[in-house]
């Protein structure tokens, strides 16, 4: 969705004028304006981590997954030039609700760690300036350039591992697991809660192995408490067109309740809270 | 006024001591005393003797095969009510307290009982409000009015409609009919009164009558000022009524002289009372008030003696609910579009903090809540939570799970409404809060905002018919509209419309008390009463975005060939009402402000505080097919948002960011009430069901501590909605919660239902 925003004037910045002090070494480093390309933001709530979260959506993705609901993020030039001082200013108005309601921030996308400076700015001022609970949306493919920092300013991580089969995974995502693997063993060294994020798509990564896989692996590690099994859905497929991509899954059907209920079912088995 | 003449209103020794009360003794045995022994004061019995409920859902019953028998009974009535537009209609006998011979749904199985005519859905006729209503409407549904009863409305009664034309001047009837005001209650009953029931309950009628006297002669010894004689006047009334009250309890079998002596009781005689205001009444609403932790007092002593069981208990609020839930009233066509779905908001406050910190939530309220399952979802009564983040975690909990599993619930803040109007506090209608039994509501209806900003640009000339309807205003004639000078005619037009909406309010009002007293419903209040003056405003989403369109963006004006602006084109993009974006919003919090600012320019009628309301209930269709091409680029026709929701489609960032725009609305200016409607997928509070719940909860808690006043909330899925409209047989119970009240789905107009429909789904992926 674009958001309303007008041409001419300028988005509103914080009083203080001009952009303050970059709040992370890494950021510092840079000796820039701590700029990022974003998407979009929005407040959901249960849907991209526990409560009412305020979530920045960044642009650009190094995968191209089949089912993917918003191919719109999908190239880091399509967004918008945004300051991380834009961004926690807006974050700020929902300050008092996000706490009084339970939640919190997520940095989403896209792929929040193609952008690890700005999304580790973002981290920090959310978790330090404004007292939210802190959460990274990611795939893990770009695992490495997570600092010890920025993981350290994350209190959650969404980790989506899209298949277990190696072959399925880069048939779905375009990319190798091994990457996913990495970062979800070093998460676990870690002790950092992980929530694992599995699309059930008929067809493609709803055979028994796979998610049988995935099960253990999640369960092997330790830090892993919930599973969300996202049964696939298409309402992402006008995005596609209008981006004048096929959509290699428009005859794919959707998961019945009772094959997302299989699903879950496998994880559960492994002592895994699947939702 | 004029009303039934009676002989004499002089009292006799005798008939004094027949109203001494009676040893209220054996009646009030265990209860606390106070104040309240005293004087009428409920709110101190309640305060002294109710019992906070901490606990959760768990103590529940289902409903009993007695409730199931009787509910299915009406059920199987209801298709054939929704297909002839009503079930039946009594013709010939004007409605009164005392009229019609008892009614059953059946009588062997009927608890509570008590029905506003002879039989179980059939409507009366109340010509009190106006003559030609009452004939169009029974045409309507294919029935000729009685000759007699006209001969009597035409020629030897007046009305409140007769009254109201009579004295209104051709500004105003211009504004009627070209829709910039709309839905007065000049053709239908004011309602927005809600008479203390439960006083009939606790002290019996007879104590009532003597406290009345006792008003009356206070005011005797005043010097008799037109204010003193009326308000003579009106106590006799209000007596004559109570008598009316036990005269028809005493057909059904029951002596409300005396207090309700068990739970049972409490519960019919508060009925009984409530029964009486709705047959004499066919106010919009006729809300019923803050009774549940009142009713649990009376059950709580029954149980604690082992005199009646939880399943006992519930069975009596079920066949009270019941009752509530089949309130009828004979509306006309024009009414049924303006407010669609046969509503009565019979509304129930329940919950709350009190003022000493504890909370108002008792078992009752829970039992309350249990009738939507118990007899299915439905719109009636009103069930309204008061929330705040201080209520008992369980009560939360069960709340937000009713919430989700019926859209039959509203919410309401609390925390605003408690330091304003007190812990015995009740919601009229919707959203317009009041001190029970010390505060009534001359209800206002509402002004079209959205359409005075075209009769600004145009110069007092409706965009639609060309005709000048406010003398005296220059029109805009610039090709691209310059928002100071927008801004300078809008402040001029919108002063021009508080004064004539004030005016015509104080017609309305003075005609009501005239023709139309509501003499129960005002016997069950104190003596001195503070009244509002009940504004309101539609279509304050359209006003803002096309302020803000005109103010951030480029607004090309296109005319006919007189002149007359019909449309507009807008250049580049602008920030909308309902992102929380302040650019948009502080528009909304000015023309909610200044409104308020001129209404109060004005005199009112028995010099009642002004107040106003963002609430259209179904009206917002209405008055979106009034109104034509907007500044904002909406399209002549559409309907407007409901209340104060920002127009569908032009939240971008959620329904949260929506609400907290609303949120910012001052409720200092809008103290009759602020109306936002969420309609939302289950999947966008969360992925399970506890998830769900929690996060409604929180929602509701981020929402009240950021200064919101008002959710209605349902949690639909479209698909169901679609399929509702295609086959309302399969849903006859869908029920959804329009701007500040809960509707049958499957009888709004497909008109309506597509408006529901389309208004934004905040669904999640």
């Amino acid at each position: 969705m674009t958001p309303f925003l007008p041409t001419a004037p300028a988005l509103p910045t914080p009083a203080g004028g001009p952009v303050l002090a970059a709040a992370t070494p890494a950021a510092a480093a840079t000796r820039r304006p701590v700029v990022g390309s974003v998407h979009s933001w929005d407040l959901s709530t249960g849907v991209d981590g526990p409560g009412t979260r305020f979530v920045t959506f960044l642009s650009g993705c190094p995968l191209t997954c089949l089912y993917c609901h918003n191919p719109d993020t999908w190239r880091m030039r399509d967004g918008k030039r945004t300051t991380a001082d834009e961004i926690v200013a807006e974050a700020a108005e929902y300050t008092r609700f996000i706490k009084a309601a339970g939640g919190g921030t997520t940095v989403s996308g896209g792929e929040p760690l193609l952008q690890p400076v700005f999304t580790g700015e973002l981290l920090h001022r959310f978790k330090h300036e404004l007292g939210l609970h802190t959460a990274l949306d990611t795939s893990g493919f770009l695992g490495v350039r997570a600092t010890d920092v920025l993981l350290r300013d994350t209190d959650l991580v969404l980790l989506d591992i899209k298949s277990w089969d190696r072959v399925t995974y880069r048939e779905v995502t375009g990319r190798p697991l091994r990457p996913t693997l990495d970062f979800a063993h070093r998460l676990a060294d870690l002790g950092k809660e992980v929530h694992v994020r599995f699309v059930l798509v008929p067809g493609l990564t709803d055979a028994p192995a796979n998610i049988e896989g995935v099960a253990a692996f999640a369960a092997s590690l330790g830090n892993v408490t919930r599973v969300d099994v996202l049964p696939f859905h298409k309402l992402g497929e006008a995005k596609w067109q209008r981006l004048g991509r096929p959509f290699a899954l428009h005859d794919t059907p959707c998961p019945t309740p009772e094959q997302t209920a299989l699903a879950r079912n496998i994880f559960a088995a492994h002592g895994l809270y699947a939702v | 006024m004029t009303a039934t003449p009676v002989e004499t209103t002089t009292v006799t020794p005798a008939q004094e001591a027949a109203h001494e009360p009676s040893t209220s003794g054996d009646a009030w045995a265990g209860f606390r005393g106070g104040l309240w022994r005293d004087t009428v004061d409920v709110r101190d019995f309640v305060q002294q003797n109710y019992t906070p409920y901490e606990g959760d859902a768990s103590f529940l019953t289902g409903p009993t095969e007695r409730t199931t028998k009787v509910w299915r009974k009406l059920l199987g009535m209801f298709p054939t009510e929704r297909e002839r537009g009503i079930y039946d209609v009594d013709t010939r006998t004007p409605s009164r307290i005392d009229a019609f011979a008892p009614g059953y749904i059946d009588r062997r199985l009927d608890i509570i009982v008590g029905l506003q005519t002879d039989a179980p859905l059939k409507r009366a006729i109340m010509p009190n409000g106006g003559w030609r209503m009452v004939e169009s409407a029974l045409n309507a549904y294919g029935y000729d009015a009685d000759p007699a009863v006209r001969e009597i409305y035409t020629k030897l009664r007046k009305t409140h409609n007769d009254g109201v034309f009579d004295a209104y001047t051709p500004e105003i009837r211009a504004c009627r009919s070209s829709g910039i005001i709309t839905g007065l209650p000049d053709a239908y009953g004011r309602g927005r009164i809600i008479g203390d029931y439960r006083r009939v309950a606790l002290y019996g009628v007879d104590r009532l009558i003597v406290a009345k006297r006792a008003d009356k002669s206070a005011v005797e010894v005043l010097w008799p000022s037109a204010q003193v004689i009326q308000e003579r006047e009106e106590i006799a009334e209000q007596i004559r009524a109570l008598e009316e009250l036990k005269a028809m309890a005493l057909t059904y079998g029951h002596d409300i002289s005396g207090p309700a002596r068990t739970g049972r009781e409490a519960v019919q005689w508060l009925y009984f009372a409530y029964l009486a205001a709705v047959k004499e009444q066919n106010g919009a609403a006729m809300s019923i008030g803050r009774i549940d932790a009142f009713l649990d007092i009376y059950l709580q002593r029954d149980i604690e003696a082992g005199l009646l069981t939880e399943s006992e208990a519930q069975e009596l609020i079920d066949d009270f609910v019941i009752k509530l839930r089949i309130v009828r009233f004979l509306r006309t066509p024009e009414y049924n579009e303006l407010y669609s779905g046969d509503p009565t908001w019979v509304t129930w406050s329940m919950g709350g903090i009190g003022a000493d910190g504890r909370p108002l939530v008792t078992r009752t309220t829970f039992r309350a809540l249990n009738t939507l399952y118990n007899l299915g979802p439905g719109p009636e009564p009103n069930l309204t939570v008061f929330w705040s983040p201080r209520l008992p975690e369980a009560f939360k909990t069960y709340a937000a799970q009713v919430a989700i599993d019926t859209s039959a619930l509203q919410f309401e803040s609390d925390d605003l409404m408690r330091p304003r109007f007190g812990d015995d506090t009740a919601i009229a209608c919707c959203v317009s809060a009041m001190a029970v039994g010390k505060q009534m509501q001359f209800f206002g209806a509402r002004v079209n905002v959205a359409k005075a900003l075209l009769y600004a640009i145009n110069g007092g000339r409706d965009e639609k018919s060309g005709e000048t309807v406010v003398e005296g205003l220059e029109p805009i004639t610039d090709e691209y509209l310059d928002y100071d000078s927008v801004l300078v005619a809008y402040d001029a037009m919108l002063g021009w419309l508080a004064k004539t909406y004030v005016h015509a309010l104080n017609v309305i009002h003075y005609m009501h008390d005239k023709y139309a007293y509501e003499r129960l419903e005002m016997a069950l209040h104190d003596r001195a009463v503070l009244r509002t003056m009940a504004c309101g405003i539609a279509g304050l989403s359209v006003a803002v975005d096309s302020l803000s369109a005109i103010k951030h963006a480029r607004v090309k004006v296109i005319r006919d060939e007189t002149g007359l602006a019909v449309d507009y084109v807008v250049e580049g993009d602008y920030p909308a009402y309902g992102n929380n974006d302040d650019r948009a919003d502080a528009l909304a919090r000015w023309i909610v402000h200044e409104f308020m600012e001129k209404v109060r320019r004005h005199p009112t009628y028995r010099d009642a505080v002004h107040t106003q309301s963002v609430l259209t209930i179904t009206s917002n269709v209405v008055y979106g097919k009034k109104t034509g091409n907007t500044p904002d680029g909406r399209r002549a026709g559409t309907p407007f948002a409901p209340g104060a929701n920002p127009m569908n489609g032009r939240d971008e960032h959620g329904y949260i960011a929506s609400a907290l725009s609303v949120a910012k609305l001052p409720y200092d200016d809008a103290e009759d009430g602020i109306s936002l409607t969420n309609t939302i997928t289950p999947d966008a509070l969360g992925r399970t069901p506890e998830e769900r719940v929690a996060n409604l909860s929180g929602v509701l808690d981020g929402f009240m501590a950021s200064g919101g006043f008002h959710m209605n909330v349902n949690v639909l899925d479209r698909a169901t909605l679609q399929d509702a409209m295609e086959h309302p047989e399969k849903y006859p119970q869908l029920t959804i919660r329009v701007s500040g009240y809960a509707v049958n789905f499957v009888r709004l107009t497909r008109e309506q239902q597509l408006d529901v429909i389309n208004r934004t789904f905040h669904g999640s992926l």
